[in-house]
């Protein structure tokens, strides 16, 4: 299958003793892509680019900021005012955060429309989640940077979480904080922590790679890829389509830095730290609220921060928690209804985790956050016992083959000769 | 395609120059889009406008007594101001005919002949000369001696002896009256 033949002597001398040059083509070259992939599929490659751009404009950011206590807010502002294009680099990674949690969180959900977790890629969702762990962890301590209100009080209440252990809570709050209160020592660990671990996702991107291409795609058909005709390779058919969805993602993205810049942010932020005084109202980010929600829904300590955890370790489980054999949602009339209830109680715990607690805001994040446990404990073990799933089709080709008549060789041999 | 040869030729090379030009056209965009999302990254490492904002530094002359000398922070940097003694203008100026490797006057180097403003910074490799201080080696020549290489310079900051290419170089001044100065 190896198309790659190097005519160039130093470069074949080369590749034969580091191969760098056939792998690469290995993989970013002739990787025997499913021709039936959707625009969904483009968010992996689109999670991928702003991880590039969160760490190019990180690193250049790092150049003017100071992490301590009494400096660390107003080098952010002079990174604002006085820093050449450092208003531009700021907003990019401001906003850059937000869009790597929109294009992860579709990213997810997709995977759970088209069952992609399933057999064999069960490692390949493994790490996909430990790169979101890292994600939420690398934005919790980034958030914490600016030094601003929110900062200093968002990183109080994460933090308290750990408090809810017994006996062991107290000293681990005490040694996260290095202190006995959010203050330099536990500035100067975030930074540290924020700086490493987009390296450490990075790597993770390598590995969910590595296993991607070990298993190959799923696709919108969720049947596996049978014969190379149900294949096309990765360039230049995919590696144009992810550049156009770059170039739709970009228009997007850089609506909100130029236009929104602090859409996603909370004005009390621009305002500094002060250890003495909570704002009133406090909200982590956006991303994290259906997490914080179901934190709430729970009317005990321990209790709340166990099912927060929860709520992710069980995305862990999740390829054995779906009893069916059937991948796709295509095929599925009743998994398809249920992953958009699924997916809207996710948006509604989102919603509800930004309003205060109180009123019906509470029994309903009791109810949503029990309908999330639900889909996963409940209705995903028993659905694939009494769904009657559709018939799949016989290849990723049949059902494109089928309207145009019968696959007869000369069919075949014809657009084979075009490309 | 094999059967339709000629018919195919025309229509087949209109659709390969029209490949190409947008192929070209793309790759060109997407080139020259690239460098100037990336002139921003670049930019931000040039100083910015508070470090910009420090460009002058006033001087006041009038406790300094003539052999005495200060050294004031300007961009960052050493200026050296020295309020020089008849003998040292003297030996200056009788020395412009010597064999300097970086030939200036010592009238193209001042604005009044007993004030010397100098960046201090050695030519060579940036370490700060000494001979500011009363107890500091003054070198050969009366004037600044590098402690790295062993540069030496004269009483008008001409480079005489030592590594060093050029002469310390006078930055742009103006007296503001008779006893201040302005740096930048």
């Amino acid at each position: 299958m190896s198309g790659l033949k190097i005519n160039n002597k130093a470069l074949a001398w080369f590749d034969q003793r580091l191969p760098i040059i056939s792998m690469m083509h290995h993989s970013g070259v002739e990787y025997p892509t499913p021709k039936n992939l959707n625009y969904w599929w483009n968010f992996g490659s689109l999670a991928g680019f702003i991880l590039v751009v969160m760490i190019l404009t990180g690193i250049f950011l790092v150049m003017n900021y100071t992490a301590h206590t009494s400096m660390a807010f107003d080098s952010v502002e002079r990174i604002m005012r006085d820093v050449n294009y450092g208003w531009l680099l700021r907003y990019l990674h401001m906003n850059g955060a937000s869009m790597f949690f929109i294009l992860v969180y579709i990213h997810i959900f997709r995977n759970m429309y088209y069952g992609s977790y399933k057999a064999p890629r069960e490692v390949l969702w493994w790490v996909g989640i430990l790169i979101f762990l890292a994600m939420m962890a690398t934005a919790f301590m980034g958030y914490v940077l600016p030094w601003g209100q929110m900062s200093f009080w968002g990183a109080t209440v994460i933090t308290n979480l750990f408090s809810a252990f017994p006996i062991v809570g107290d000293p681990i709050v005490t040694w996260l904080w290095g202190g006995f209160a959010v203050d330099n020592p536990t500035l100067n660990r975030f930074f540290s922590l924020h700086y490493l671990l987009p390296f450490v996702i990075f790597a993770l991107v390598f590995v969910h790679v590595w296993a991607l291409h070990t298993v190959k795609s799923n696709n919108p058909l969720g049947i596996d890829i049978k014969t190379p005709q149900d294949t096309i390779p990765f360039h230049p058919y995919y590696t144009i389509k992810d550049l156009f969805g770059i170039g739709v993602f970009l228009m997007f993205f850089l609506a909100f830095v130029f236009w929104a810049p602090n859409f996603f942010g909370e004005p009390d932020n621009y305002i500094p730290a002060n250890p003495m005084v909570t704002p009133p109202h406090i909200v982590p980010e956006w991303y994290f609220l259906p997490f914080y929600a179901i934190l709430r829904a729970v009317p005990d300590k321990l209790g709340g921060v166990l099912m927060m955890f929860g709520a992710i370790i069980v995305l862990f489980f999740l390829p054995w928690l779906d009893s069916s054999k059937v991948r796709s949602a295509k095929f599925r009339p009743f998994y398809k209804q249920l992953f958009w209830v699924f997916f809207a109680d996710c948006v509604f715990l989102g919603y509800l985790g930004g309003k205060p607690a109180e009123g019906w805001y509470v029994p309903a994040s009791q109810i949503a956050t029990a309908y999330y446990f639900l889909h996963f404990l409940v209705i995903l073990p028993l659905l694939g016992k009494f769904e009657k799933p559709r018939a799949l089709p016989a290849s990723i080709s049949a059902p494109v083959l089928k309207g145009g008549g019968p696959a007869t060789a000369g069919a075949h041999a014809q657009p084979m000769e075009k490309a | 395609m094999a059967d339709s040869a000629h018919l195919a030729q025309p229509s087949s090379t209109d659709g390969q120059t029209r490949r190409d030009f947008l192929l070209y056209a793309t790759t060109a965009v997407g080139v020259a889009g690239t460098g100037l999302a990336l002139w921003p990254f670049v930019h931000s490492m040039n100083p910015a406008a508070d470090t910009l904002a420090l460009s002058t530094t006033d001087v006041d002359l009038a406790a300094l007594q003539p052999g005495q000398a200060i050294t004031v922070v300007w961009q960052g940097k050493p200026v050296f101001v020295r309020h020089r003694t008849p003998e040292e203008i003297e030996r200056s100026v009788s020395e412009d005919t010597a064999d300097l490797r970086d030939p200036q006057k010592d009238a193209d180097r001042i604005q009044k002949p007993e004030w010397l403003v100098l960046i201090g910074v050695c030519t060579h490799l940036g370490c700060v000369p000494l001979g500011q201080k009363p107890a500091d080696p003054k070198g050969d020549y009366g004037g600044w001696f590098c402690p790295c290489h062993g540069s030496h310079y004269d009483t008008s900051g001409r480079i005489r002896k030592g590594p060093a290419p050029l002469n310390l170089p006078v930055p742009p001044y103006a007296f503001t009256s008779d006893t201040t100065i302005r740096i930048g």
